[in-house]
This record gives structure tokens, C-alpha cells and sequence, in this order.
């Protein structure tokens, strides 16, 4: 890291609150599964020692969209299942990013058909697509980077102002840029 | 024709005489109509010769355009006994508004598997106990119209009908809801 020889050095570092709770936060982004369908078998490889998202400090898959920043949309989505994606969703608290994984979540894939929804983003804001049928989990290892270098160079943390107790609201357009990134 | 076959033929020459029986690749179909209908599935579960007692799936066809009568339900009788299969069609004479006697009396199994078969082709099973839809949601409607939709019917469109099937809001695109 070169970290422990500056601080060997000097024995302190200066940075700004921003960039330090920026660090923070992509360093700990705490995934919350939706697998749905067979994509959630990659996601779940994605989480094992052999591909281990331990390294980018992604282990902890919280169960409940209320302690979660990252929402995984792993599979098909058809129209009944879209109210609970939207409704998980809205429960997870701001900040927030979602990756839709795979082609089903992705563009509907090879369910072209009356019951599943062409493409998530129709009703949720998508901040990285990964294609693929299933990807491979190092593909949702690079979603996961992409996520982590966006809250590096587009998310505005907001700074607890002490004196006034004052934080407002977030918009959403602080966080999701209308193009979305795309891997390919 | 292995002797549980010719018990069936004789079953059905007595209770259904417009009968039909088709072997093909050792797979036996018997066609019979509408009428007396349980009377017949009956005597094939109870009688010891052939005693179809499981019904492994319920399901329909749409012939549109094709046979005269639009829609054929299909049963697929399994023998735990004889260790023997049968398939039996019902072509149903109504086309605008095909309708069936239920087989939930004879077999509990087919409860669902005709909800299944009423959500997709729109067939009623009449004295069934509880036909609602089964996969599909309950106002499952034409939104011009306003009629119910079935979507394994061959007139409906693949894509479906834009609107029967409602999203959830996207307050991020389209502003808060009022």
C-alpha cells in the first residue's frame, strides 16, 4: 500500500473528511442479494473464498435492504415480482446503487414474453448492467469496482453539520447520472 | 394392445360409444366427449382392471383456426397399479365459452391443475370448488375493454397488451407521486 512507510515516516497523513468518508464507503459496501433466479448461483460464487469479495470489503450480504447499500437484481424480473424489487428497493436507505445482473434483469434476455419486464429499468435506477447468461462472478466483481469508483468520483457524501443538526434530504440526481455505466 | 387398453376401450364403448382410441409409438390417447364425462373417469380409476388412480397433469389445447372445436382438455391418467399411462382428450363444443365438468370429485389433484387451466385458456370447470385464477393476477384485464385475459390462447398477442399488466412507480424519473 505504501500506506505504513508514510506513516513510518511522518507518523500522520492529512486528507479531507470528503475523500476520508468516501474512502469509507466504497470500501464497505454492503450488498443486498436479490437472486431470483439462476444468476443468484454466480452471486453466490461472487461471495465464496474462490472469487472472494472479501478483498473489496463486500462479504457482508445483509438480508434486509435496511442495512444494505447495494442492491444485486440477480434474474428474471416478471411484473408480479417488479412491486417487491420496487419495494425492496425503497426500504434501503440513501445512498444507494443497484446492479442488474445479467441479460433476464437486464433487457428481459430470452424471456420475450407477456409476463417478464423487458429490462429493470423500466422502474429502478440502474447504475451498472452486467450481461451475460449467467456472467461469470468476475464480471460482478468489475460491476462491484465500477459501483466503488462511482461513489469515488460522482457521489457527494453529505457532511454531518454539527453545529445545526441540520441534513437535508438527498436528491436522487446527486447519486445516479442519467447514463448509466455498461460493461461489456 | 396390452390388455389394460382393451379394459379401457370396453369402459369407454359402454359409457362413451363416440369414442376414439389412437395408439401412436405405444402412447395410447382415448378422445371422448364432453358428456359423461366423470361417469367415465369413474369406472377408469375404480375399476380393478384398469384403475387409473393418479392424475399427473391437466391441461388444454387451442386449435384455432384449426379443428372445429377451438378448445381440447387434455387429462394424463397414470396407473400405480398396471404401471400404464393414458391420455384422454375432451374436445368441448362451445367455442365462445368452453366449459368442462370438474374432476376435483374423482381426483384432489386436479383442484389446481384446473385453476391452471382456467387462468391460461379462460375454460370454466363447472362445480369446481374454488376457480380462481392461478399464476396470473386477479384484474388480469383488457384495459380497453375490460374483459379477462387468457394468455395461452392463441389470439392473445406474445408482448401481451400494453397496460393489462401494471409496474411500480419510478418516482426518480418521473417525479413524486401526488
Amino acid at each position: 500500500m505504501g500506506l505504513d512507510k508514510l506513516l513510518g515516516q511522518d507518523g500522520f497523513l492529512t486528507t479531507t473528511v470528503e475523500s476520508l468518508l468516501k474512502w469509507a464507503q466504497k470500501s464497505s459496501v454492503w450488498p443486498m442479494p436479490l437472486g431470483i433466479s439462476c444468476c443468484a448461483i454466480e452471486m453466490m460464487a461472487f461471495a465464496s473464498p474462490r472469487f472472494d469479495v472479501a478483498r473489496f470489503g463486500s462479504e457482508v450480504f445483509r438480508m434486509t435492504p435496511r442495512q444494505s447499500d447495494l442492491l444485486i437484481v440477480a434474474g428474471t424480473v416478471t411484473y408480479k415480482m417488479a412491486w417487491v424489487v420496487r419495494k425492496i428497493y425503497d426500504q434501503m436507505p440513501d445512498p444507494k446503487w443497484v446492479i442488474s445482473m445479467g441479460v433476464c434483469a437486464s433487457t428481459g434476455g430470452m424471456f420475450r414474453s407477456y409476463p417478464v419486464v423487458q429490462g429493470i429499468d423500466q422502474f429502478l435506477p440502474v447504475d451498472a448492467y452486467v450481461s451475460g447468461c449467467p456472467p461469470r462472478p468476475e464480471a460482478l466483481i468489475k460491476a462491484l469496482m465500477i459501483i466503488q469508483e462511482k461513489i469515488e468520483k460522482k457521489h457527494k457524501p453529505i457532511l454531518f453539520n454539527f453545529g445545526k443538526n441540520v441534513s437535508p434530504t438527498p436528491k436522487q440526481e446527486e447519486y445516479h447520472t442519467p447514463m448509466a455505466d455498461i460493461i461489456i | 394392445m396390452e390388455e389394460i387398453f382393451k379394459t379401457v376401450e370396453t369402459i369407454a364403448k359402454t359409457i362413451a360409444p363416440s369414442y376414439e382410441i389412437v395408439e401412436f409409438r405405444g402412447q395410447y390417447t382415448l378422445i371422448v366427449p364432453v358428456e359423461r364425462l366423470v361417469d367415465l373417469m369413474m369406472e377408469l380409476r375404480d375399476n380393478p382392471d384398469t384403475s387409473f388412480d393418479m392424475l399427473v397433469d391437466v391441461t388444454a389445447i387451442d386449435w384455432l383456426g384449426k379443428k372445429r372445436n377451438r378448445f381440447e382438455v387434455v387429462y394424463f391418467l397414470y396407473s400405480l397399479k398396471h404401471k400404464a399411462r393414458l391420455r384422454v382428450k375432451v374436445p368441448l363444443p362451445d367455442n365462445e365459452n368452453p366449459t368442462c365438468p370438474t374432476m376435483v370429485g374423482v381426483w384432489e389433484s386436479a383442484n389446481w391443475y384446473e385453476r391452471e387451466t382456467y387462468d391460461m385458456y379462460g375454460i370454466k370447470f363447472e362445480g369446481h370448488p374454488d376457480l380462481r385464477r392461478f399464476y396470473m393476477p386477479e384484474d388480469f384485464l383488457d384495459p380497453a375493454t375490460g374483459e379477462p385475459l387468457y394468455p395461452l390462447r392463441k389470439d392473445f398477442p406474445l408482448m401481451g397488451i400494453p397496460g393489462a399488466l401494471p409496474l411500480p412507480p419510478y418516482p426518480e424519473r418521473d417525479g413524486e407521486l401526488q
